[in-house]
């Protein structure tokens, strides 16, 4: 009764999940970079700490308290597990944006005396990119390094681009749009080998590739619940204790909560949550990698096969398993969302406003706004099945072949047209 | 964002949609937006020379379902109207029609442009044509 009291109306904001004949239901989520459904493993380990196990984990002195530290403990030992750093290397956050921003801004204001240089590249997350733009209006100097064609940074640039000034280098570990894998073990080691500090958003990345902050020569790492099948709400942040040990300024004061870095009452049940889905995808982060990539490449086979001109954006070979992210050259990407609409997916177009700017992710690798515009990302997650691969491919195709026949661009190319040498009328939208 | 029944009416069955031949002289051509805007219309329209009304109209469109929806409305909007009332559709129309939000504006923008475009085409080829006809009449 407490839990089925909805009544069976649907509201514009219910999701209205029906099965279809084959079994599926509708509509499909795919879309895992932006978040993960929970698992219901995950679930079950938070439950306790809303109702009984309610104690603040900073009191000392009753079973209350000592219940929640108990279960906060084990989170930082299963993060800590995951990433083979130690449980106290582990500060727990409201998230990844907070984690990129403790990160950024403590690091560099820590740095402050050493140096006022710090390195990012284009294609990282906003948390990171508006992150910096805040510090140089305090007074530091950002590099945001280009990518290559394969959204890749070149070793080469980065070494180029740092000086003595330089105290951090912040490379996202997995990109959340075309999913590449940045080689963070290679620029950790340059940045050890020149003393800078080195942190990675690797929020995308952790759980479903293995990432090993003494291997990679990790400083410091964004974590968060939502992206590996646990809580929205709880992240954490990895920052090393030794060789060499890195210091944070705090960017909430408070009660000198997690070492002094991060005051605030922990948010428990998330935190509870977050060790937990550590802690599965550690046991099962192998076996899950090879069923994602095998999905993934049964999609990307389903439509490449059937369509021509679609293109993949970014290194297929450098690339988290889930990820897909292709553009269906003469389809607008908002269109064929509209004609998908029974599968949750997201699209590098934003056609919202008078200038309509596409993903600068896929601009950064040179892809022409034009593809930029007709690009679905497809995120395939632990739930995804087979059955539902094949509906997807199907789907997409021919939604994609409808809208060709609707489109005066596909039209165009072939009866030979170059749309490069068109004079096109609209060029100052 | 969620599209109005209307909209998504036009989506998954567009009117009008294909194409006429260019160099017809009673067909004129809009081709107006561009690829990197994420918008590209193409409306024809085929004028009776004697009565000035348009006979037939074909679009096609790549762009958001808001800017199919557009290029497919103003098809059925002109077909049977005069080249002067057909210049009178304002987008303010469309917008009004299909219960487009203020960020999808711009689609009903280029719509009526297109509209304006394929009249210009037309009349353009009317007054080059003219000189021919009479030169043939002589």
């Amino acid at each position: 009764m407490t839990t089925n009291t909805r009544t069976a109306t649907p509201s514009s904001h219910d999701i209205g999940q029906r099965t279809v004949p084959n079994g599926i239901k509708l509509p499909i989520y795919m879309d895992n970079h932006a978040t993960t459904p929970m698992d219901p493993r995950v679930l079950e380990e938070m439950l306790p700490y809303f109702m009984e196990k309610f104690g603040n984990s900073a009191s000392r002195n009753h079973p209350f308290g000592w219940a929640a530290e108990e279960a906060v403990e084990l989170s930082r030992e299963r993060i800590a597990r995951l990433i083979g750093a130690t449980a106290k290397e582990i500060i727990f956050t409201s998230g990844a944006t907070e984690s990129d921003n403790l990160a950024i801004k403590g690091v560099a204001e820590m740095y402050r005396e050493k140096g006022n240089h710090i390195i990012t590249a284009v294609t990282e997350h906003k948390a990171v990119l508006d992150t910096c733009k805040h510090l140089e209006k305090l007074g530091f100097r950002v590099t945001y390094m280009p990518v290559q064609k394969d959204g890749l940074v070149d070793l080469d640039d980065l070494k180029r681009a740092m000086d003595d000034k330089t105290i951090l280098v912040t490379i996202m570990a997995a990109n959340n749009e075309i999913g590449v894998l940045q080689p963070v073990a290679e620029i950790g080691k340059l940045c050890h080998e020149r003393g800078v500090v080195f942190h990675t958003d690797a929020v995308q990345a952790i759980g479903k590739v293995p990432i090993d902050v003494n291997k990679m020569n990790i400083d410091v790492a964004s974590i968060t619940g939502h992206k590996l099948y646990g809580p929205k709400g709880a992240g954490a942040l990895y920052v090393r204790r030794k060789n060499p040990r890195v210091q944070l300024v705090a960017q909430i004061d408070g009660g000198g909560h997690e070492r002094g870095m991060r005051s605030g009452t922990l948010n428990v049940p998330g935190i509870a949550g977050l060790g937990k889905a550590c802690a599965i995808a550690h046991e099962e982060m192998a076996q899950e990698s090879c069923k994602m990539a095998g999905l993934r490449n049964r999609l990307k086979d389903s439509i490449m096969s059937r369509l021509d001109e679609v293109y993949i954006n970014g290194s297929v070979e450098h690339r988290l398993p889930g990820n897909l992210n292709i553009s269906f050259a003469y389809v607008e990407g908002e269109s064929l969302l509209m004609g998908i609409n029974d599968i949750a997916v997201s699209s590098g177009s934003a056609c919202t406003s008078a200038t309509l700017e596409p993903s600068y992710v896929l601009k950064a690798l040179g892809t022409g706004d034009d593809l930029a515009h007709s690009s679905i990302r497809f995120g395939i997650g632990r739930f995804n099945t087979e059955a539902e691969i094949d509906y997807v491919g199907d789907r997409v195709v021919e939604t994609v072949l409808r809208l060709r026949e609707l489109s005066p661009l596909y039209e165009m190319a072939k009866e030979g047209v170059d749309l490069k040498s068109v004079k096109w009328a609209a060029e100052a939208h | 964002m969620s599209y109005s029944e209307k909209v998504i009416d036009h989506y998954n069955n567009p009117r009008n949609v294909g194409s006429m031949d260019k160099k017809d002289s009673d067909v004129g051509t809009g081709l107006v937006g561009a690829p990197e805007c994420g918008d590209v219309m193409k409306l024809q329209i085929k004028v009776n020379p004697q009565t000035n009304v348009i006979e037939d109209a074909k679009f096609k469109t790549f762009g958001c379902g808001s800017a199919i929806a557009s290029s497919s409305l103003a098809t059925e909007w002109v077909k049977g109207k005069t080249i002067d009332q057909a210049l009178e559709i304002k987008n303010t129309e469309i917008v009004k029609e299909l219960a487009l939000p203020p960020v999808k504006i711009h689609c009903s923008v280029l719509a009526e442009d297109a509209i304006r475009a394929a009249i210009g085409d037309w009349k353009k080829k009317q007054e080059t044509a003219k000189p021919a006809e009479v030169r043939a009449a002589q």
